[in-house]
């Protein structure tokens, strides 16, 4: 691989797939020299293959926490460039290449590396059957993680498709494809060989997921490289057809990567942590086909007011509006899940963190739909509303279940008693509770702010505000998001000191929350 | 086959299987005696660690 590498950069026709190609160069060597230094000419270990496969779990789940202080940190550094155009530093750093890096980074870094590795925790003990294919596990993690070092460097090296989402160019798609199909083989082997009779709900969800992003993404990748040796590609569709093809993608993304594949987690993860079963077991299998139904036509909501016919721009609309239903078919399922243990929210953090994720699962899944209206898509679209709405959503829903999913696992995975601190778990949820706060509000109001200045016209039919106006009057609420970001990334980075503790074997001295149970007194 | 044909297919028979399936779906899930099944079903999570 590092000798075909090579041989790509020395016949590469531009400049950024020469850089990339010397990136993998030096990722080849490096891995093939710890490969050899692990070389052991001993007998092979025999290992156990009854119990479940955990050891890319725990690299996934360390991958999961890395990858999400990295993606965050990056969040902020590009939240600051907009506030301080100074900091913006050509040619790597500047927004441009930054901006992609910060949403792959999260959305497929930290997401990705989260639903890889719960997915696998999840199906091996729900099917409660090893995981299939042996070391196929082990090429789907690093595999996954060559993959994000591609991307991200080729972001910052100037390799870029404009596609959003799916920046990555045309190689890196075709590596991502095989992974994926990897992936796809070893949770579907995983379920055909289960000991449990029926495919519980979370693995229907996993399972969506895995399939429908291999779909979108084989699709939306339709292009034609210009060379096999250059970074550039042309896209299969043109003109309007590549715009709803970027959006059905786009908005399916957000509907099986973002939604199903953390509704899985949902399913499993808060009923093992609240340890009851889910409230309703027939809602689950209705939200699971209702979502299913109902996504993939959405996408056209993205594309309000332009050259995508009248009708299609409606059916969008209709069948956003119409995903209130089981979105909040399943945020009742899971909050309801913990009727008859509400006090745990009292007492547990975990739990307490997962509530709140399901809260802004119905937050963001409340606005989405209003926003998809034509009316106030006018005003919202393009504006920082969106920004602040993706946020809730992905720091709110997908953010606090990943948390609170790591949260559990981790003593689990390395057989720990508990994690070295709970009242730690506290402060990280009430930090990016605030965080996320301070992000929307601000959104929010600056959203509104730009739409309202940008439609403000005087008596004679003429513009009131130039552009640049509007972009001078953002400037303090950019410096609040960078504030609620930062908070956000307070709490992610005490997660990571948490969890790394925790898997050391080490336990802070502490009081537990909410006290001690009182003694009961006599009766008189 | 155009996108006039392809677009009457979808308007027709496409949505209706898949109306159909929906439907059948849902039934299915409240079919007498599922709620058994069903509370089984939920259990799987707590059965083991």
């Amino acid at each position: 691989m590092a000798f075909l590498a090579l041989v790509g950069a020395g016949l590469a026709k531009d400049a950024a797939f020469a850089n990339h190609m010397w990136v993998l160069v030096a990722v080849m060597m490096g891995t093939t020299i710890v490969l050899l230094r692990r070389v052991d000419f001993g007998p092979a270990p025999v290992i156990d293959t009854s119990g479940y496969m955990d050891g890319p779990i725990r690299y996934g789940t360390i991958a999961t926490m890395g990858w999400g202080v990295v993606g965050l940190l990056v969040g902020v550094v590009v939240a600051l460039q907009l506030a301080y155009p100074d900091l913006n530093i050509e040619p790597w750093f500047n927004f441009g290449r930054m901006r992609p890096l910060h949403t792959s980074a999260v959305i497929f870094a930290f997401g990705g590396n989260a639903l890889i590795a719960t997915s696998f925790y999840v199906v091996q003990r729900t099917s409660r059957a090893r995981l299939f294919g042996g070391d196929l596990a082990w090429f789907v993690f690093w595999g996954y993680q060559l993959f994000i070092v591609m991307a991200a460097t080729g972001y910052l090296l100037g390799s870029n498709q404009a596609r959003e989402y799916a920046e990555p160019e045309w190689y890196v798609d075709i590596w991502l494809t095989i992974v994926w199909v990897a992936y796809l083989v070893v949770f579907l082997g995983t379920i055909i060989r289960r000991k449990e009779p029926h495919i519980y709900v979370a693995n229907w969800f996993y399972l969506s997921f895995i399939v429908t992003i291999a779909m979108l993404h084989i699709v939306n990748n339709l292009a034609i490289p210009v060379s096999f040796t250059g970074s550039k590609s042309y896209s299969a569709f043109s003109g309007v057809q590549d715009a709803l093809t970027q959006w059905w993608y786009g908005h399916n993304a957000v509907g099986f990567f973002l939604t199903a594949g953390f509704l899985g987690m949902m399913y499993y993860f808060i009923p093992k942590q609240a340890n009851r079963p889910v409230y309703s077991y027939r809602l689950s299998i209705i939200h699971f086909w209702a979502l299913i139904f109902l996504y993939i036509w959405a996408g056209p909501h993205h594309l309000h007011y332009t050259a995508l016919p009248d009708w299609a721009q409606t059916l969008g609309m209709v069948f956003s509006i119409m995903l209130w239903m089981p979105s909040w078919g399943g945020m009742i399922n899971g909050l309801m899940t913990l009727s008859g243990a509400w006090d745990k929210i009292r007492t547990d953090p975990i739990i307490r963190m997962m509530v709140m994720a399901v809260a802004f699962y119905g937050m963001a899944t409340f606005e989405g739909p209003m926003m998809s209206i034509k009316a106030v898509n006018s005003l919202s679209h393009y504006t920082d509303w969106t920004i602040g709405h993706v946020h809730s959503g992905a720091l709110g829903w997908n953010g606090l279940i990943t948390f609170g999913a790591l949260y559990f696992m981790v003593p689990k995975l390395w057989n720990r008693e508990r994690l070295y601190s709970v009242r730690m778990v506290n402060w990280h949820l009430w930090l990016a509770t605030l965080g996320i706060v301070v992000y929307a509000a601000v959104m929010w109001v600056s959203g509104i702010q730009q739409g309202l200045m940008w439609r403000e016209y005087d008596e004679q039919g003429f513009l009131i505000y130039s552009f640049v106006e509007s972009v001078a009057a953002m400037h303090p609420y950019y410096m609040l998001r960078a504030l609620g970001g930062g908070l956000y990334l307070a709490g992610a980075i005490l997660m990571a000191f948490n969890l790394t503790m925790t898997i050391l074997g080490r336990q802070r001295e502490e009081a537990p929350i909410g006290g001690r149970a009182p003694a009961l007194q006599p009766a008189e | 086959m155009d996108y006039h044909s392809l677009r009457a297919f979808a308007d027709s028979w496409a949505l209706l299987v898949m109306a159909l399936f929906f439907i059948g779906v849902v039934a299915f899930a409240f079919r007498p005696n599922s709620r058994a099944h069903a509370d089984e079903a939920a259990r799987i999570p707590l059965k083991e660690d």
